[in-house]
């Protein structure tokens, strides 16, 4: 499977696992609100751009399309957790809008 | 099927049963929390022995007093062990650990303390820790296949960057050596929490898949909804683990299972700390997901290697076992690199392939085996902790 930096010269800031994924992750340090955003899906490699709505920090989640409450976090194609507060595209996903389903 | 990995080889010790151990420890193993002084003493005395103190040991039964026997003589029962002095207060339990460690066919002297007092009991297993090392200093490494190690896996610290590299990067050793031959070792029950449905389906049948979920099932209902008083969200995943990102237990359980790989499978579930009895393969052990209680059962079950994936940061040790540990975070590199055996930053810059990393863990096993020490080994993280069931009686 490719998984060599898809942009050559160019450092990915979020990567995504899977193509049905709806957050990625911050893989940099001191990421700063409105930057413009190399994303890439780790599965396939494929890339695309986000502007980032938060400062975020390295490891921590930014939604890639609007979410709403009551909806679905999705990561590793799978279910992760429900959103508890509406984000925006491109905002900080954590403890304080999105909680397990579990216990 | 002959790959690349088929041919390589690693200088290991050969111990009496025939299973192959990459360090040479002469331990002075304490049957309960009470011996330890003596032990402690024992290994003063002579040099080239270590003691292994541990909490517990007294007024246990049941199911409790079961797993710590097993910890016990599996501590001593590993292959990179070479001799033990068992010290404990009544001969009664002494005895039965000291047989339990010679069925391997090693060196084992036991000594009890009560009607002698610490002063003779030192002295006199002081005079055979003292036969173990010129005994143990003698054997001689020789080559052994890579297939003949026992490798064990444990997450901790978890971010979203162990999901994305180092849990990756272990998971691709396990595809790649688990059908040359070697037995690994996974766990952590109630941290697939979430993934469990992922985890079954890697059972190598069904009935196996089925008496796996059971468990689950059990630890779920016995352990953490009989014992919760809240939320758990404040412990699983943990303060460090959200730090570094990580929202839910089902996040942190479909990172934790990364560790698998993409095509191992396991053949059987182990009892904590119960060595593996259906040949060599994948097993998972039903564990704790604390890093030194987790580390010490698998080295318990006869592990000789783990690798430790980490995002944060975990600074675990092992008494017997190295601890090999690998992060992809690169502020965790920056930050604390002393603690940092494989560094596979470069996965999240998308600079190397998951199948890179993996056999730079193949090639960091292979030194480790070979006598290079882990930095957990040489930052003197000596970490062992008893698994407890319940209060003693």
């Amino acid at each position: 499977m490719p998984d060599k930096n898809p942009v050559p010269n160019e450092i990915p800031q979020l990567l995504v696992h899977e193509k049905a994924d709806n957050v990625g992750v911050v893989v940099v340090e001191g990421l700063t609100a409105g930057t413009d955003m190399l994303c890439c899906i780790t599965h396939d490699n494929s890339t695309f751009r986000l502007t980032a709505k938060h400062d975020v920090p390295i490891g921590h989640k930014i939604a890639l399309t609007d979410l709403k409450s009551g909806d679905t976090a999705t990561k590793y194609g799978e279910d992760i957790g429900k959103i508890i507060a509406d984000i925006g595209q491109g905002e900080h996903v954590h403890t304080q809008n999105c909680k397990t389903k579990r216990w | 099927m002959a790959s690349k990995y088929s041919n390589i080889t690693v200088q290991g010790y050969r111990r009496e049963n025939g299973r192959v151990g990459v360090r040479n420890h002469v331990i002075i193993l304490p049957v309960d929390d009470i011996s330890n002084a003596a032990c402690e003493a024992v290994a003063n005395n002579v040099k080239g022995t270590m003691a292994i103190p541990h909490a517990y040991g007294r007024l246990q039964f049941g199911e409790d007093l079961d797993i710590h026997f097993r910890t016990i003589i599996g501590t001593g029962a590993n292959a990179n062990v070479a001799a033990v002095v068992v010290i404990g207060i009544e001969p009664g339990w002494t005895k039965k650990i000291a047989d339990g460690i010679r069925l391997t066919g090693k060196p084992v002297a036991e000594f009890s303390i009560e009607q002698k007092g610490d002063f003779e009991t030192i002295r006199a297993a002081s005079w055979a820790a003292k036969e173990f090392v010129h005994h143990a200093t003698e054997l001689q490494r020789e080559e052994c296949s890579i297939n003949e190690l026992w490798i064990s896996t444990k997450c901790g610290e978890s971010d979203t960057t162990t999901g994305l590299g180092s849990c990756p990067t272990v998971g691709n050793m396990y595809d790649k050596l688990l059908p040359e031959g070697i037995t690994g070792f996974f766990g952590e029950t109630s941290e697939i929490t979430g993934a469990e449905h992922i985890c079954q389906k890697r059972a190598i049948n069904e009935e196996v898949g089925e008496r796996w979920h059971k468990m689950w099932k059990a630890y779920q209902d016995d352990v953490i909804f009989a014992h919760q008083t809240d939320d758990l969200s404040d412990s699983q995943p943990t303060k460090g683990n959200i730090e570094g990102g990580l929202t839910t237990i089902e996040e942190k359980a479909l990172g934790n299972l990364e560790k698998i790989g993409r095509t191992s499978q396991f053949i059987d579930i182990l009892e904590p700390a119960e060595a593996p009895g259906k040949g060599n393969g994948l097993y998972f052990m039903d564990s704790s997901s604390a890093a030194a209680e987790c580390v010490t059962l698998m080295a318990a079950g006869g592990a000789v290697i783990h690798t430790f994936p980490t995002g944060q940061g975990n600074v675990v040790g092992n008494p017997i076992v190295p601890v090999i540990k690998i992060t992809a975070n690169p502020r965790t590199v920056r930050t604390m690199s002393e603690h940092v055996d494989v560094d596979v930053s470069g996965i999240l810059r998308r600079e190397q392939t998951i199948d890179e990393a993996g056999d730079a863990l193949i090639e960091m096993i292979r030194r480790t085996a070979n006598g290079r020490n882990t930095a957990a080994e040489a930052l003197g993280h000596r970490e062992f902790s008893m698994t407890k069931l319940y209060r003693s009686a």
